[in-house]
């Protein structure tokens, strides 16, 4: 419990550097925010008057603090293009990338654990071979690519999935695919390599010296010992889903936070580039806390330090 | 088969073929474990002792595997066995334990629950209730106070001692007939040692159970022993009831092992260490494997393998000079 | 009669000379158990001497258009075909391998010398430097990174050309992870005895990370190197497929599928000739870095 709250400290200073880390970035261009909100053709006083009611006159500590404070009161700003909180733009987008990210882990989880303990238990042999052959090329794959070809092959040429998604499930079975594709070579992997690890260790003649079977023992001494270490990568593979998302999500037309990242880019719409970062890199922190929490219990090492 | 030994173990070759050569760990091994009996294999590490004992379970490892030669359980060939059949007499008919009980549990798995597989799988599934009872009756048996409690807690929970019964709990549970036992008190103290030992003494006799230990340790091979291999280099070189064996020592090397025990009296002179290095076993010596670290070593025993030879009553040498010490002395 | 004795010595020499393992031996070896890594280094090696001669060897100019033969399919003129303004597709791809190769290559060294840096300084030093250095190490670690590269590409937009920009943007983003492996080099090899001696006769700390520290970490670095090589040119193509990288007319592998997105259905060989280059060059370095790593870095096998 005490190492439980110490690892949520931690996050405290990480957190507030992530929003300060944002903050200068994207408000170190100056003067950027009102001439994209006018345009051209108004008057200095004009701007001068937008800039005092943006606070942008103020010294930048004072508009950081004013910022965080309103990120604690959930407020984001608001868009320059679409003219609406930031806030809700996210949390209408976020359930459609929640259910792509989600949707593309279970297929990377599934598919890089299956793939690896196949290459493990065959391992130097030709299936351990053709897998990792094919979970290295998952990983070298850039994620618009095989989008792009799932598009072509599903939906143009056998004409099964929808070609765009409307945030149905059906509809993000091809963009979750296409996420949980790169993800799922570095699982089969890590997998891979964790379960041959273990498959040396000494508890592994105990078992067989006990008479286990060898698929007895992968499965009841092995694959649990395994995939503790698989579960710290699952936690950082959710920072490369999001990165994943924002191109899955442009070239199926998901919308989520990662299109709305791309237009706000392309818009140069500080408040939404902004805010999106900043929620997605705070998922992510939230996502490897959890990550940690579960080790824990799964660990019974762990479990007992706290 | 009507012998008296339990394990019988005939010209074992056990090789590894690695990318930079083939290493002959095992080297033609003969070995024989009578029933009831404790019977000792000592070496230095790296002498093939271990692989030896797990041939016999079928656990060596890739690119590790038995070239040639016997192996037979009270009369069964295990050598060419399919992996299942090998399994169905693991745990069952003979059992082993390691060296390390710190790494030889599974960390995530409580020992009870490690424990009763070894029930299950030879028993097949029964109610958990009876094989809690029947764990915690074992765990009894060899020691473990508080064996409710014990029952549902973690490896990393249990001191060095706890987890060697834990082991031998394990391995005792089936009744096996043969109990092969691979360094079980080398990471233990010296108290802890003592009791281990006097516990597999004691099973032993109880049950009617055999015993293949093997050690490094010539103190544990007084203690307990009734009969005795020395290993060196992949062959046996010495074999002998374990009195006859200290009194009569036959090969150069165990001389060697014995005059390296450390003593309190005694003449210092002989408190020596064997000279030279153990062989690497890739560029093995020719002729007898001891013969660069040997005192007497003639041309001969650079040029050929010796033969066994019988130095006195059950006691067997490979030595050039074997015959003429013995009679000398 | 025994042997003597040095010629024992000499025997259990040579024995141990035997399991010696120098570099030019390693190489072989891992050509040897791993053959696609060796293929891979060609490949690699193949596509820098292209790059290179790119304007040599390239039939038609970079931006050169032919309205004429717009969208024709592969033939011998073309190679790969043409594209919606007549460019040739083959020619497109040899001067993109510029790009690409300049992003894979510098950005990915630059991070590195900041990442040792700032690892060294962190893991020698110890106390709130660390402290400091490593949070922001976790601060940027935190951030998905095509995000994070897309955030220092919309500060870095208004001053500079979008190559330099990318450039830019990914010597800043790698560093973190270069730094974390520099600082557990440096905090286990700091208790070593030879750097103790080397403090106490009172030997500069500059000097003993360089002498000392540094020569321990470059097997890891090496293999972390080249396992970034492939990451920055896919982020590059990322951005620039995403229409946030290299802008027109400049030639980009993904700024190439990009613009072939459109025709994907009527002329997939427009996206597929670029998309399966950038596959291959990100296949060679990661085949590269896995066998570096194999002979290289045990250690860091688990990571």
């Amino acid at each position: 419990m005490k190492a439980v709250l110490k690892r949520i400290a931690s996050m405290i200073p990480v957190l507030i550097g992530v929003m300060l880390l944002t903050f200068i970035l994207l408000r170190i261009v100056p003067g950027d925010p009102v001439s994209i909100l006018l345009g051209e053709h108004y008057s200095q006083e004009t701007i001068d008057r937008l800039t005092r009611a943006m606070n942008l006159d103020k010294p930048l500590w004072e508009q950081f603090i004013s910022y965080v404070l309103g990120v604690f009161r959930g407020n984001l700003g608001v868009s320059y293009t679409l003219k609406r909180p930031v806030t809700a733009l996210i949390l209408e987008a976020f359930p459609n990338t929640l259910k792509l990210a989600l949707m593309g882990a279970a297929f990377a989880w599934i598919v890089g654990i299956l793939a690896g303990i196949i290459a493990a238990v065959t391992q130097n042999k030709a299936p351990d071979h053709i897998f990792m052959g094919f979970s290295l090329a998952g990983v070298s794959v850039p994620i618009f690519m095989s989008a792009l070809f799932l598009q072509y092959v599903f939906s143009y040429r056998l004409k099964l999935l929808p070609l765009t998604s409307d945030g149905s499930a059906v509809s993000l079975i091809l963009p979750a695919v296409a996420l949980g594709w790169n993800s799922a070579g570095s699982v089969a992997r890590m997998t891979r390599s964790s379960l041959i690890d273990v498959m040396e260790a000494d508890y592994i003649d105990t078992a067989r010296a006990k008479g286990l079977l060898r698929t007895a023992v992968i499965l009841k001494h092995a694959l649990k010992n395994a995939l503790l270490p698989v579960i710290t990568m699952m936690a950082l593979q959710l920072s490369s889903m999001m990165s994943g998302a924002v191109i899955t999500e442009s070239v199926f037309s998901v919308p989520g936070i990662g299109r709305l990242a791309t237009q706000s880019i392309m818009n140069r719409d500080m408040p939404l580039l902004q805010g999106t970062i900043l929620f997605t890199t705070v998922l992510v922190i939230l996502g490897n806390l959890a990550a940690d929490l579960l080790y824990s219990v799964v660990d019974p090492r762990i479990r007992n330090e706290g | 088969m009507g012998s008296g030994n339990i394990l019988e173990i005939r010209d074992l070759h056990t090789s590894f073929f690695t990318d930079s050569g083939v290493v002959h760990a095992v080297n033609g091994v003969d070995l024989d474990v009578p029933k009831g009996k404790i019977t000792g294999l000592v070496g230095e590490s790296g002498c093939g002792k271990s692989i030896t004992a797990k041939s016999v379970m079928g656990l060596v490892r890739y690119p590790g595997r038995i070239e040639s030669g016997s192996i037979r359980l009270d009369g069964q060939e295990l050598t060419g066995l399919k992996e299942k059949e090998l399994r169905k007499l693991c745990g069952q008919e003979v059992s082993m334990i390691f060296q390390e009980p710190m790494t030889s549990l599974n960390p995530v798995l409580k020992v009870g629950r490690q424990v009763a597989e070894a029930l299950r799988v030879h028993r097949g599934a029964t109610s958990k209730a009876e094989e809690k009872q029947e764990v915690i009756r074992i765990f009894e048996k060899v020691g473990i106070p508080e064996p409710e409690q014990r029952f549902t807690a973690y490896p990393h929970e249990l001191s060095g001692g706890l987890r060697q019964r834990v082991m031998i709990a394990m391995a005792m549970i089936m009744n096996p007939k043969l109990l092969i036992a691979d360094e079980p008190t080398t990471a233990l103290d010296v108290t802890v040692e003592a009791q281990i030992l006097r516990l597999m003494k004691n099973l032993c006799g109880e049950n009617g159970m055999s015993v293949l230990i093997i050690t490094h340790n010539m103190g544990v091979v007084a203690e307990i022993c009734d009969e005795v291999y020395v290993m060196y280099a992949g062959r046996i070189v010495e074999k002998a009831p374990v009195f006859s064996l200290f009194d009569e020592t036959a090969h150069p090397y165990t001389k060697g092992l014995l005059a390296s025990i450390p003593r309190i009296s005694g003449n210092p002179e002989y408190l020596s260490t064997i000279p030279g290095v153990v062989p690497n076993m890739k560029y093995l010596p020719t002729g007898c494997a001891f013969h660069n670290r040997c005192p007497l070593a003639s041309e001969k025993c650079v040029r050929e393998v010796p033969e066994m030879v019988e130095t006195g009553e059950g006691h067997f040498c490979r030595c050039h000079l074997a015959k003429a010490q013995t009679a000398r002395g | 009669m025994s042997k003597p004795l040095d010629q024992n010595i000499k025997e259990n020499h040579s024995a141990d000379l035997g399991d010696y393992i120098g570099p030019l031996q390693k190489v072989k070896s891992m050509c040897r158990r791993n053959p696609l890594a060796a293929v891979s280094a060609c490949v690699i090696l193949a596509v820098i001497i292209l790059a290179v001669l790119a304007p040599v060897i390239a039939p038609y100019g970079e931006a050169q258009q032919d309205l004429l033969n717009r969208l024709k399919g592969p033939s011998a003129a073309h190679l790969f075909g043409t594209d919606e303004l007549g460019r040739d597709v083959f020619s497109r791809i040899l001067y993109g391998s510029r790009v690409s190769l300049i992003i894979g290559i510098f950005p990915p060294l630059i991070s590195l010398v900041i990442g040792i840096i700032l690892g060294l300084t962190a893991g020698y030093f110890g106390g709130w430097i660390d402290y400091l250095i490593m949070r922001i190490a976790d601060v940027m670690l935190s951030f998905p990174s095509l995000l994070l590269s897309m955030a220092l590409m919309y500060t870095l937009g208004r001053y500079a050309n979008s190559i330099v920009c990318i450039f830019t943007a990914l010597s800043l983003v790698g560093w973190a992870s270069v730094a974390r492996v520099v600082r557990s080099h440096t905090l286990s090899l700091k208790e070593t005895e030879y750097v103790e001696a080397a403090r106490s006769i009172g030997v500069r700390p500059a000097k003993i990370m360089l002498r000392h520290i540094m020569p321990n970490c470059i097997p890891s670095l090496i293999v972390l190197y080249t396992l970034n090589v492939p990451s920055c040119i896919l982020s590059e193509s990322t951005l620039s497929f995403l229409g946030i990288g290299v802008q027109p007319p400049a030639a980009s592998w993904g700024l190439m599928v990009n613009q072939a997105k459109q025709f994907l259905f009527t002329m997939p060989w427009l996206a597929l000739a670029p998309s399966l280059t950038i596959m291959i060059i990100v296949l060679a370095f990661n085949f590269l870095g896995d066998g570096l790593r194999d002979t290289l870095d045990p250690y860091l096998q688990k990571g």
